[in-house]
C-alpha cells in the first residue's frame, strides 16, 4: 500500500497507509486527519480540503481543471503555486510517500 | 461532571457540530442521537451519483466510524428522541432512556412533503430524503423503462437528469409555470427547461396529475394527467419540497413557526437549546435580518459552527460574539450542468444577465436598487465564487459592470 504523509501547519506529521484510486481528501478523512474538512464531500464546491503539494512527486499529478482553479481562490488560507483541492487529486501507487502540507485554516 | 452536549439528528449539521466543538477545544461529552441506522453520510450525492451507482456507501460517509470514537463522540444510531424536558434539561429516547443535557442541539432536518393524490400508496411511489429512499430508487431502477417525477425542483430535476443519462424515459410534472420557480431567476428556469427537454426529458409545467395508477399486484403502473391521458411508469418519484421537523421542539414548548425559531446565535426560545440546518428558522443578514429557513449544506455547516462558538463562549463565561452571518450558497448538479447560487434573491427587483445563455455558461445577478442581493450561475463557477466574495464583502458591482463580460469583477475586491 502506498503511503501519504500529511503535515499539519505546526509541522506535526501523520504518515498513513493510503488507498490508490480514491482522492487524497478521501484518504485524509478515512484516517481522521483534522486539517482536511471537506464539508461538501468532494463536489469541488467548498474549498475546505485545501492542501499544498510541494513534493516533487506532485509533478506526476494531472493539472487542475477550471472549477478547482476558481474554487482555490476562495480557500481560507491564501493560495500558493502548490495549492490544490485534495478532493480533486486521485491517489496512485506512483505517488507513494507524497508529502501533503495542510493549511492552518480551512474556513 | 457536567452533562453532555446532546445533538438530536445525525446529518450534516450534527457532524459539523462535533468537528467544530472539538476545534473550539470543548472537552465535555458529546452525544449524538440519530434515528438512522447508518453512520452520518453526505446527502447531496443521493439524487445524482448514488442512485445511478457512480458512488457507493463507503464514499458517502462523512467520517469513518473511528472518527467518532477518536474524538470521544458518543454516536448512537437507531436512537429516536421522543421527548424533551427543558425544565429538567433532559431528553427521553424511544428506548426509554433519560439523557440529561447541558446544551441540546436540534439538527433534525426536514421530511418530504406529502402529496395528497389518489394512488399515493402504490408500490414504487417513492420520495428521496435519506439513504433508504435512495436505495429503494436504485433497486427499483433496474426494471424501469419509464419514470414519472412529480415536482420540478432541485431533487426532481437532479434525478430526472441522472436517469435520463442512463437511458430511462423521464416525464416531469409541476403545477408551477417554471422549473425551480421558488429558487432561481426566470432566465435560469427557462435555460434548464430547454436544456432538459433537448436532452429528451418530457416536462409538463402548469400541470399536475390527478391519479397514480397501480397494477393488480399493487405495483405502480403510471399516472393520469389532468386531460385524462395515461402515462406509463414503473416508478413515480414525488419531490415537491420538504417540511421541517418541529414536532419534538413544539411539544417541548419551544417557539416554532416554519421551523424551530432561533436567534442570530441559533439559540431557541430556551437558552440551553439550539437548532441548526433545515429545521432552523433564523434571521438572515442577507435578507435584511428577515427570518428564513434554508435547506443547504452551507447553512447546516455554518450554523453548526455558530453554535459551537456560542457554546464555547458560554463555557468561558462570556456572551456569544459570533452571530450567524455566512453568505448563503447552494449548488445543484443536473447531468453535466452545474447550477450554483450565492446570496438570497427573494427581494430582488432587477435581474441582470452576464454572458449568453445560448453559450451554455452565464449568470443572473439579482439587484434591489443598486445593491447586489444574489447571483445564480450556470456552468460559470468563476462568477459564483466572485459572487460569494462580493456578497461577503458587501460590494455591489454596478448593473453595467455586472452585464459586461469584459469587466473583471475581481477588480472590485
Amino acid at each position: 500500500m502506498p503511503k501519504i504523509v500529511f503535515v499539519d501547519s505546526d509541522g506535526t506529521r501523520h504518515e498513513v497507509e493510503a488507498k490508490s484510486g480514491v482522492s487524497i481528501m478521501e484518504n485524509a478523512i478515512a484516517n481522521n486527519i483534522d486539517g482536511i474538512e471537506a464539508e461538501c464531500g468532494g463536489s469541488c464546491m467548498c474549498a475546505t480540503c485545501h492542501c499544498f503539494l510541494e513534493d516533487d512527486l506532485a509533478q506526476k499529478i494531472p493539472a487542475m481543471e477550471s472549477d478547482e482553479d476558481e474554487m482555490l481562490g476562495f480557500a481560507a488560507e491564501e493560495r500558493r503555486d502548490s495549492s490544490r483541492l485534495s478532493c480533486q487529486v486521485t491517489m496512485t501507487d506512483e505517488l507513494d510517500g507524497i508529502v501533503v502540507n495542510l493549511p492552518a485554516e480551512q474556513n | 461532571m457536567a452533562a453532555p452536549v446532546v445533538i438530536v439528528g445525525g446529518g450534516q449539521a450534527a457532524v459539523q457540530l462535533c468537528l467544530a466543538l472539538r476545534k473550539e477545544k470543548y472537552a465535555g461529552d458529546v452525544v449524538v442521537c440519530s434515528e438512522e441506522s447508518e453512520l452520518p453520510y453526505h446527502r447531496p450525492p443521493l439524487s445524482k451519483a448514488y442512485i445511478t451507482g457512480k458512488t457507493d456507501d463507503e464514499k458517502l460517509l462523512m467520517r469513518p466510524e473511528s472518527f467518532y470514537q477518536s474524538r470521544n463522540i458518543d454516536l448512537r444510531l437507531n436512537c429516536m428522541v421522543s421527548a424533551i424536558d427543558p425544565a429538567a434539561k433532559s431528553v427521553t429516547t424511544a428506548q426509554g432512556e433519560n439523557l440529561p443535557y447541558q446544551y441540546l442541539v436540534l439538527t433534525m432536518g426536514a421530511r418530504a412533503r406529502h402529496l395528497p393524490v389518489k394512488g399515493r400508496d402504490a408500490v414504487g411511489v417513492v420520495e428521496l430524503r435519506d439513504i433508504k429512499d435512495a436505495r429503494q430508487i436504485k433497486d427499483r431502477l433496474s426494471g424501469c423503462k419509464n419514470v414519472v417525477i412529480i415536482g420540478a425542483g432541485f431533487i426532481g430535476l437532479e434525478v430526472a437528469a441522472a436517469l435520463n443519462v442512463q437511458g430511462v424515459g423521464v416525464t416531469v410534472f409541476d403545477t408551477a409555470e417554471r422549473v425551480m420557480g421558488r429558487a432561481v431567476a426566470p432566465e435560469i428556469s427557462r435555460w434548464f427547461e430547454a436544456t432538459h427537454r433537448a436532452a429528451g426529458i418530457d416536462i409538463h409545467l402548469g400541470e399536475g396529475i390527478t391519479e397514480i395508477t397501480a397494477a393488480d399486484d399493487g405495483n405502480v403502473s403510471g399516472v393520469v394527467r389532468s386531460n385524462g391521458e395515461r402515462i406509463n411508469a414503473e416508478m413515480v418519484l414525488i419531490g415537491i419540497g420538504v417540511e421541517p421537523h418541529t414536532d419534538l421542539a413544539s411539544a417541548a414548548g419551544l417557539d416554532c413557526e416554519n421551523g424551530i425559531v432561533v436567534d442570530q446565535y441559533c439559540q431557541t426560545s430556551d437558552p440551553s437549546v439550539f437548532a441548526a440546518g433545515d429545521c432552523a428558522n433564523h434571521p438572515n443578514v442577507f435578507a435584511d435580518g428577515r427570518r428564513v429557513r434554508l435547506e443547504s449544506v452551507q447553512n447546516a455547516t455554518d450554523q453548526a459552527r455558530t453554535i459551537a462558538s456560542a457554546i464555547a463562549a458560554t463555557e468561558n463565561n462570556t456572551p456569544p460574539d459570533k452571530p450567524y452571518a455566512a453568505v448563503p450558497w447552494f449548488w445543484s448538479d443536473q447531468a453535466e450542468h452545474s447550477l450554483q447560487m450565492a446570496g438570497l434573491s427573494f427581494d430582488a427587483d432587477t435581474h441582470i444577465t452576464r454572458g449568453l445563455p445560448a453559450d451554455g455558461s452565464f449568470s443572473v445577478f439579482h439587484f434591489r436598487g443598486n445593491d447586489l442581493l444574489a447571483v445564480d450561475s450556470v456552468n460559470a463557477s468563476r462568477d459564483h465564487m466572485l459572487a460569494r466574495k462580493l456578497l461577503g464583502a458587501r460590494i455591489s458591482p454596478t448593473r453595467l459592470q455586472a452585464e459586461d463580460v469584459d469587466f473583471d469583477l475581481k477588480t472590485l475586491l
